[in-house]
Formats: C-alpha cells, structure tokens, sequence
C-alpha cells in the first residue's frame, strides 16, 4: 500500500507540474534566502576575527584617558620613561614600542598623498605583526640619532611611487626629506574598515622633533606567546597606576587595551548583523510559506473535487491521507535540498564578491531545511484532510 | 413480501438535510428490493429525491434512518472505511460529469480503481486495456480528459466503472451531458454491460428515451416513490 500510495504521490506530483512549480518556489526562495544570510554573516564574522589576529592577537596598547579615541581628556601623557619601566619591570611584556602618531601630507616628485605618519622604535614592527616586502627597518643608531629614515605601506608606496621599488627612493614629509629604507608587506583593510597599509613609520625621535613637537607617546606592547594577556595587562595597569601616583580609591587615568577584546567587541556587531540578516531572511521564508499555502488553498477546489472521486472509486481517507501527505514531504523537500543548493552557490559566489570566507553551517541548513517541510507539510496536509473527511458525494460536489 | 435473495433491500429509508426549522426531508421513507442483473432507471423531477436515494444506495452517503441490506449485509451499521471497501470491491459509479481526474491518460484512470485494489502493475494494466477496448476507446489510452470528447470521457469513466466486474453499476445521469447520439451509444454500452456480464445496473435519469433501456422504471415524487414498473419487453 505504502509503494503504491507513494507513486500515487508522485505521479499527481508530476501531472501538476505548474501547481509543484510554485508550490517549490517559495520554499526555494525561503530556504536560499535564509541559508545565504546567515552564512554571509558567518563568513564577515571570521573575516573580522580574521583581520583583528592579523594585527596580533597578543597585542596590548596603552593610551592615557578613558576613551576610546583621540584627546587624553586632560590625563597626562606617557613619556619614554614609561616606556623603559613597563620593558625593564613587566617579564610578561614581549615588546615594548612607544608610538607617536600624526597625520601628514608625503610628496614624491609629482605625487603626494595625505596619510598618517607613525612614530616608533623598531620593535613597533615584529609587535604589530608586520613583515617587510622590501628594505630593512631602522637601525638603533637611526633611532637615536633621529634620522629621516622611514618604512612605508604598501598603499603609500602605490600612491608616491606606482609600480615602482621605493626603497632608496626619498619622500618629502612637510619641511624634511626622508629615505625610505624599507616597504611593510600589505595588511589590506582593518576590521574597522581603515586601510592599514595607508602608513609611514618613522623612527620615534624623528616624529617628536621634526612634526609633533612633544614628548608624548603612548605604547604598544606585545605580550609574550607563554604569558597570559590578562595577568600581563593587569601587571601594566598596576605599574602605571603607581607611576602615575592614582590612589587606590581613584579609578585609572588611561587604558590598555588587548586586541582580543577589539576583536569581542566587533565579532559581537557583526554577529548581531548576521542574526539580524537571518531575521529578515526568515521572514521572507515566512512569506514563501504564506505562497504555499495560498496555492494550496487555491487548488484546494480541484483537490476537493479529486478527492471525492477517489473516495468515491473505493479509496480508504488513510490512503487519500497518505497520498497527500508524501505529496507535500516530497514537494517540501525537494524545495528544501534546490534551495540549499541554491544558497551553497549564492554564497560562494556573494563570499567570493564580498572577499569573506565561506564557512558551511550545518545547524542553518538543517533548521531552514525542517521548517521549510513543516510549512509545506502543514499547509498541503491540511486541507487535504479537510477534504478527506467529507462525505464522498459532498466532495465530488465541491464547487 | 420480497425475495430474500434480493441484491439490494431498503426498508423505511429516510434522509433529513439540516436542523430544526431549516430541516428538510428528502427521503420521507423508501421500500425497494433490486434483483441481481436487473437494469434499473430511477425517474423524477429535481428535488424528488432520486439522487439520495442512488447516493444512499452508492454507500456515499448515509440515510437518517431506515434500513439498507447489500447483499445481506446491513450498511448502516457498517463503519466509514467498511463502506468504502464495499464501494472498492462491488460497486462501480459513473456521474454526469464524468469526474475523471485531469492531466491524467485515460489508462491511468481506468486503472485508478485497481490501484486502491492493490493489484499488480502488469495486471491493472492488462484489465484497464480489456476495459478501454469494451468502451471502443483502445487507441485513445495516452490520451488525458481534456484531449477527449465528452461521449470519450464517458466512456473512460464506465471502463473505469466495470474495470473491477462490480456487482452493480451506479450511473447517476450518465447521459445528461451528452447530445442525444452520444446518449444513445453510450446506453447501449451500458445496456451491453448488463446484458453480457451480469451487472446491475441502477441508473438515475429523466429522459424517458434513456429510461427505455432499464426492465424497471421507478418513479419517484417529493421523496417517495410513487410508480414502480416493470417492462418486461425491455429494449
């Protein structure tokens, strides 16, 4: 019975092509729609966490103030003391880098570009993670000496020099001119969306003396590999409290930051994006649903009429039942798997466009998947059954 | 008294439709015996309660009260689904409006009833084209409803009907739809059926012509039946 009921199911399936058409579409669509959001979202959420370990993820940085940004809100600055002490007392600390930022316009010959200009030491390098393409980093003899020497980014580089090798090459940096002795190898973007190769670094006395002006700094450390990063930023928060004289009933007049917490911070945002795009996207297979049961609804006539001569010519309600319900798992499913097709082809090719990694999620696939074939189910059995429970003759006369 | 042997005996059938003042009696108790191999036309005007009574008799419907032996069995007390095995295995209908499925081969029709059977494939396809061919219509098995005339798609529904050799044949108008030559073919098949196999035919209509073709002619009028002949003389 179950054989022959099945192919009952299919044979309707295939004799009411148009009316399955659609009834798979809007599963189709659903599923697709919902399946592709959230692994878009899943794959910005990795490009992120991506992007914040390409910065490193043991890296700390201190800032005088409480927030997040430029101003110190009145706090006083670091100096190179600071510097020292963190180095010589934090055994944690891998590398210290004190850090001057600023921004400036570089001119090479024709061309000139406004960037930013980064004050350091050379172990500003291996602590945030850089490599270089080309060239060298500056000498500890440079360094002191406050030489204008500098290491440039790879969007710099295109901007002043094209295609050209720039090491050896000079830029002119407000009223100095400046070697440039090395090239950093590209970043690309910042999860924050800012170019990180958009950069200059010079050494940190160049940057005081020739464009700042001051002796502030703050401080880039790395933490080592073994050492925990939240023990190392708690012995960094303690040192500076007491270099800085804070009480213990005051609260801190600066900030370390670790990059894991940048990371948490926006790996949260673009979660909520993500479930906010799977919202969206569920809706619209709400929609799909809303589709399917409008054309069964629609057909529910013919169906009704279908059904009474069936009841009529000996079949049992069970079997009229069963018939209907294969009918609308089938079609259900078969809805489900093209539009998880469809969504594993839309994703690559939308990850691919978007330059995000395409991550499979299995639990979003499955979910969409079942609730696809509840709605179909639902709504093709229902008012089938509906149907079945008439009297046969009532059925027949259904207008 | 009637012959116990009877196919078919209804004793005090009566059909209510609806409730309280709205309630409508449609079958105001009905006595009737039919035969084995008799061919039967049910006669009346529209609202005499002729197509009851034949739903009645059709198992597809229920009477309110009264009492419906088949074949000795009492139907009233049989369940939904036994009466839906009884229709299955001894009874065969064919309706005014041919009530075939759509987009469906007129083999896949005939063979329908012998599916809800359980027979084999090879079978249900060698009865439904013996059936196809008694209706004249073998060349015509690929073919859906919408591709046939309307004298074809009676025909595919009476292959349909005698596909599974009912015991009796239910034709509730099976002319009314039809011009008049079509009609008579489609009365001689049907007259053929009864004669050659055996089948009982009970048949609802009100074109006296049609009604020519039965031995027995009952005349029903506001839910009773008021003249009940025989012409032994037939057609």
């Amino acid at each position: 019975m179950l054989w022959n009921t099945l192919l009952l199911a299919l044979r309707s399936i295939r004799r009411n092509l148009m009316r399955s058409f659609l009834t798979i579409l809007g599963i189709v669509i659903g599923v697709a729609a919902v399946i592709t959001m959230v692994t878009l979202g899943n794959g910005a959420t990795q490009s992120v966490s991506d992007q914040i370990s390409s910065m490193g993820s043991n890296l700390l940085m201190v800032i005088p103030g409480q927030r997040f940004g430029p101003g110190s809100g009145g706090a006083p600055s670091f100096k190179s003391a600071d510097v020292d002490a963190v180095r010589n007392q934090i055994s944690g600390a891998e590398r210290v880098a004190p850090v001057v930022g600023t921004s400036a316009t570089v001119v090479n010959q024709a061309n000139n570009w406004s960037t930013s200009v980064t004050g350091s030491t050379s172990d500003f390098f291996p602590a945030g993670n850089w490599e270089m393409a080309a060239g060298r980093v500056f000498s500890e003899t440079e360094e002191r000496a406050g030489k204008a020497v500098c290491v440039i980014g790879e969007t710099v580089r295109e901007k002043l020099f094209g295609r050209q090798n720039p090491v050896g090459g000079e830029i002119r940096v407000k009223q100095f001119s400046c070697e440039v002795i090395g090239l950093l190898k590209s970043k690309g973007q910042s999860a924050m969306g800012h170019d990180q190769d958009d950069i200059v670094v010079m050494p940190l006395r160049t940057v005081q003396r020739r464009l700042v002006g001051s002796q502030d700094i703050n401080m880039t450390i790395s933490v080592r590999g073994a050492s925990s990063i939240d023990a190392v930023k708690q012995q960094i928060t303690l040192l500076l409290r007491e270099r800085r004289n804070i009480g213990e009933n005051q609260d801190d007049d600066f900030r370390v930051m670790d990059t894991r917490q940048i990371a948490e911070t926006l790996t949260s945002t673009t979660k909520i994006l993500t479930m906010l795009l799977g919202a969206v996207a569920a809706v619209s297979l709400l929609v799909g649903g809303i589709g399917i049961m409008n054309i069964m609804l629609v057909s529910v006539t013919e169906r009704t009429r279908e059904i009474g001569i069936r009841l009529a010519i000996g079949a049992l309600e069970r079997e009229v039942l069963l018939q209907f319900l294969i009918e609308a798992v089938v079609l259900s499913s078969l809805g489900g798997l093209v539009g998880i097709a469809l969504a594993t082809g839309a994703s690559l090719f939308l990850a691919g466009l978007m330059g995000v990694p395409y991550i499979f999620d299995p639990a979003i696939n499955l979910v969409s998947f079942l609730f696809s074939a509840a709605i179909g189910v639902i709504f093709g059995f229902f008012p089938a059954r509906r149907a079945a429970g008439l009297n046969p003759i009532d059925a027949l006369r259904h207008e | 008294m009637m012959s116990d042997s009877a196919l078919i005996r209804l004793s005090g059938i009566t059909k209510t439709y609806g409730r309280g003042q709205a309630a409508f009696q449609a079958l105001k108790g009905i006595n009737l015996s039919i035969g084995a191999g008799d061919f039967v036309a049910v006669m009346g005007s529209s609202g005499s309660g002729k197509s009851t009574t034949m739903n009645i008799l059709g198992c597809l419907d229920v009477p309110t009260s009264g009492s419906y032996l088949f074949q000795g069995v009492p139907v009233e007390r049989l369940s939904r689904n036994q009466r839906t095995l009884l229709r299955r295995n001894f009874l065969g209908f064919v309706f005014q409006g041919f009530n075939l499925l759509a987009r469906t081969t007129a083999l896949e029709n005939v063979e329908l009833p012998l599916v809800y059977r359980g027979e084999p494939a090879a079978m249900r396809h060698a009865a439904a084209r013996s059936a196809l061919q008694q209706v004249g219509l073998e060349d015509w098995e690929g073919h859906s409803p919408a591709e046939l005339s309307g004298g074809q798609q009676q025909r595919v529904a009476i292959a349909r009907a005698i596909v599974t050799s009912p015991a009796v044949l239910l034709a509730d108008e099976p002319t009314g739809n039809l011009d008049t030559g079509t009609s008579r073919e489609i009365m001689e098949l049907i007259s053929a059926f009864n004669q050659k196999q055996g089948i009982t035919v009970l048949m609802v209509t009100h074109e006296p012509d049609m009604a020519k073709y039965a031995r027995r002619v009952i005349r029903f009028v506001d839910g009773r039946v008021e003249r009940d002949s025989r012409d032994e003389g037939g057609v």
